[in-house]
């Protein structure tokens, strides 16, 4: 063997060990044929009933619109930019073909861009509503939060359509972001939708998914960093009601070192065919020394009739690291804490009910964004009026 | 007036062979401003006695009565026994995340009080209630029993009993874990709910360390879930002496 040969040699397993691919996240593209249409057996699609998101999957063209109403904050811009140009921006590819669906037919990009070092004064607020779920609507969105700039960013979906669409949330050194997105969707909507965060050299994005409403919706929330130092925390709370079929599926994808991930989603499930899916993966690359990462799902189930799928998953290609781990749980309500409230005089139902909010509150008080905490408590409250306050006959 | 009255109790608990007997007539009378004491060894059936007034579901009652002021109390819920002024400090207290103490004190008082209480008297009370027990008023921002050290489980469980006021306070091995301070915090706060009108005190311990700080009027020694002897405060010295030997031989 030659130098030449040694070396080439090195170049090859080193280039190699950049392309180390997270079996349950294939490789992004924007190729759709990279993205074959699934049959439900792939690992990534084997737990999404199909049928239920009623031809989304078959990719036809739609100039359907949800309406956008928007409150910003002094020197945030909305525009409207081209497909090109989204990708000139650096967003992220899509790493599935809802998400590739949605760059190839929704026409262009809105961009919601924070310029480097504006602090906001209040949250970007983006209202998305649908007409009907008749409608079939591509959504492209890039948001921009330049260097050491701070700001929240709440995307709220009431009303119902059929609803794909691709986010990018791309942040810049020493920037910190707040994004929460609100699932309130009427009962018969369906919503795939992929947020994918590159998170600047120190920076802290929060990312929050709060999920309610629609027959059926399918969340990646995904992270990798742009240097090291980068802190992301992805927090999720979902109510899953009867025949609601939510899926949370998270990657944390470390190819930085000294970045941190930590991920908590809570979710309570109630009724007779409520499905809750969570699909949590943290990849730490050979690159990624001295990183953190925690990631836990807990769920609650209310009833009888409901299942929750919750699977964590860790692919480690360093042993030089801080911290790694993670915790899913499934479980109904805990009698020895029912059996403590009630001895102290509380009834039933309303221990029940403190118990659901306990589990809650922690997760809540984390979003960071005071006018949507006050709203999830009532959710919550409401969601639970709906099984767990009726009196048990 | 506050009388709890224990008639010939039998409980039974599911196990993997089948059902088994703990309590096998149980009879034993609280009466007005009296102090009882169960002494006993591991095991002997005191704790099951404690949870079984209480309505833990894990106890089936299989034979006898229990009623507080002739009030049938194997007839009601868990939560009607509190209401009906029964109170349970248990041995290991359960965290419930998220659940603030005060919500949940004020949840508990609400309950037992069947009205809110007045928010202004309210609050002193807590805070004078946790001063007492040496308990920080940030506590009441903490988790139920969440992160609490042994001794504050404890001192939480004595508030309690002191915010509630019940008529019978049923104490669960409230000394267990206790170092010496924190034992004499917890007394005061027993001592303080035994000096009011009426109440009666069933103090479930394994030592006798805890009643040289209450005295008992009663001392009644539980063996093989039967009581098998009684007398007064003289009863816990022979104990503190003699231990529990000669009572769990005559009981083979």
């Amino acid at each position: 063997m030659t130098v030449t040969d040694a070396a080439r040699e090195s170049v090859a397993s080193a280039l190699e060990a950049d392309q180390v691919v997270s079996h349950l996240n294939p490789p992004a593209s924007y190729d759709l044929a990279d993205h074959p249409v699934p049959t439900g057996r792939e690992e990534i699609w084997r737990f999404t009933p199909l049928k239920r998101l009623r031809g989304v999957l078959e990719g036809t063209p739609s100039d359907d619109r949800l309406t956008w109403d928007t409150t910003l904050p002094d020197g945030v811009t909305v525009s409207t930019i081209s497909t090109a140009e989204a990708r000139a921006l650096g967003e992220l590819a899509p790493n599935d073909r809802p998400s590739a669906l949605a760059v190839e037919l929704a026409g262009g990009a809105t961009l919601v861009d924070v310029p480097a070092e504006l602090e906001t004064d209040g949250p970007v607020l983006i209202d998305l509503h649908g007409e009907s779920a008749d409608q079939l609507v591509w959504g492209h969105l890039v948001i921009r939060v330049g260097a050491y700039a701070k700001a929240t960013v709440v995307l709220t979906h009431t009303g119902s359509a059929r609803y794909s669409a691709t986010t990018s949330v791309l942040v810049g050194e020493g920037a910190q972001v707040n994004v929460l997105t609100l699932q309130d969707w009427d009962d018969d909507a369906v919503h795939l939708g992929r947020d994918a965060i590159r998170v600047g050299r120190d920076a802290t994005v929060r990312h929050t998914a709060v999920s309610f409403g629609g027959d059926l919706v399918r969340l990646h929330a995904n992270v990798e960093y742009d240097g090291p130092g980068g802190d992301a925390e992805l927090l999720g709370l979902y109510f899953a009601d009867a025949g609601q079929h939510l899926e949370h599926r998270l990657f944390a994808d470390h190819n930085a070192p000294k970045t941190k991930s930590n991920v908590v989603y809570k979710g309570a499930l109630q009724g007779e065919g409520a499905h809750a899916v969570w699909i949590g993966n943290v990849l730490i690359r050979k690159v990624a020394e001295g990183i953190e990462t925690y990631e836990e799902n807990r769920n609650l189930v209310l009833t009888d009739g409901c299942q929750a799928d919750s699977v964590p998953n860790l692919e480690i290609e360093t042993g030089e690291i801080e911290g790694a781990g993670h915790a899913s749980a499934v479980g109904r309500f805990d009698d020895e804490q029912l059996f403590y409230l009630r001895s102290r005089g509380v009834s039933e139902p309303e221990a029940r009910r403190l118990v659901v909010h306990g589990f809650f509150n922690d997760l809540v008080r984390k979003v960071g964004v005071p006018s949507v905490e006050e709203k999830l408590l009532a959710t919550v409250e409401e969601e639970l009026s709906k099984n767990v306050l009726q009196e048990l006959s | 007036m506050s009388t709890l009255e224990i008639k010939d109790l039998h409980v039974s608990v599911d196990t993997e062979d089948g059902p088994k007997e703990i309590l096998k007539g149980v009879t034993l009378t609280i009466g007005d401003n009296e102090t009882h004491a169960i002494m006993g060894p591991n095991g002997s059936g005191k704790s099951t006695l404690a949870y079984s007034i209480a309505g833990h579901p894990k106890y089936t009652v299989t034979g006898g009565t229990v009623t507080l002021d002739g009030e049938d109390v194997l007839a009601m819920s868990v939560d009607e026994r509190a209401r009906a002024g029964l109170f349970l400090a248990m041995q290991y207290p359960v965290e419930v995340p998220g659940v603030s103490v005060s919500n949940f004190l004020r949840t508990a008082k609400t309950a037992i009080d069947g009205e809110a209480p007045k928010l202004r008297t309210w609050v002193k009370d807590v805070n004078g209630a946790l001063e007492r027990l040496n308990l920080d008023p940030s506590f009441g921002t903490r988790s139920v029993n969440e992160g609490f050290s042994g001794g504050e489980k404890k001192r939480h469980e004595i508030a309690q009993l002191e915010l509630l006021a019940p008529k019978v306070a049923v104490l669960d091995e409230t000394d267990s874990g206790l170092d010496i301070d924190a034992l004499k915090i917890v007394s005061e706060g027993v001592n303080r709910f035994r000096e009011q009108e009426g109440k009666g005190v069933l103090l479930i311990t394994h030592y006798t360390r805890i009643l040289r700080y209450i005295t008992p009027d009663y001392v009644h020694v539980f063996v093989d879930g039967k009581v098998a002897d009684q007398g007064g405060p003289e009863l816990a010295d022979q104990l503190e002496a003699e231990g529990y030997d000669k009572y769990v031989k005559a009981a083979v």
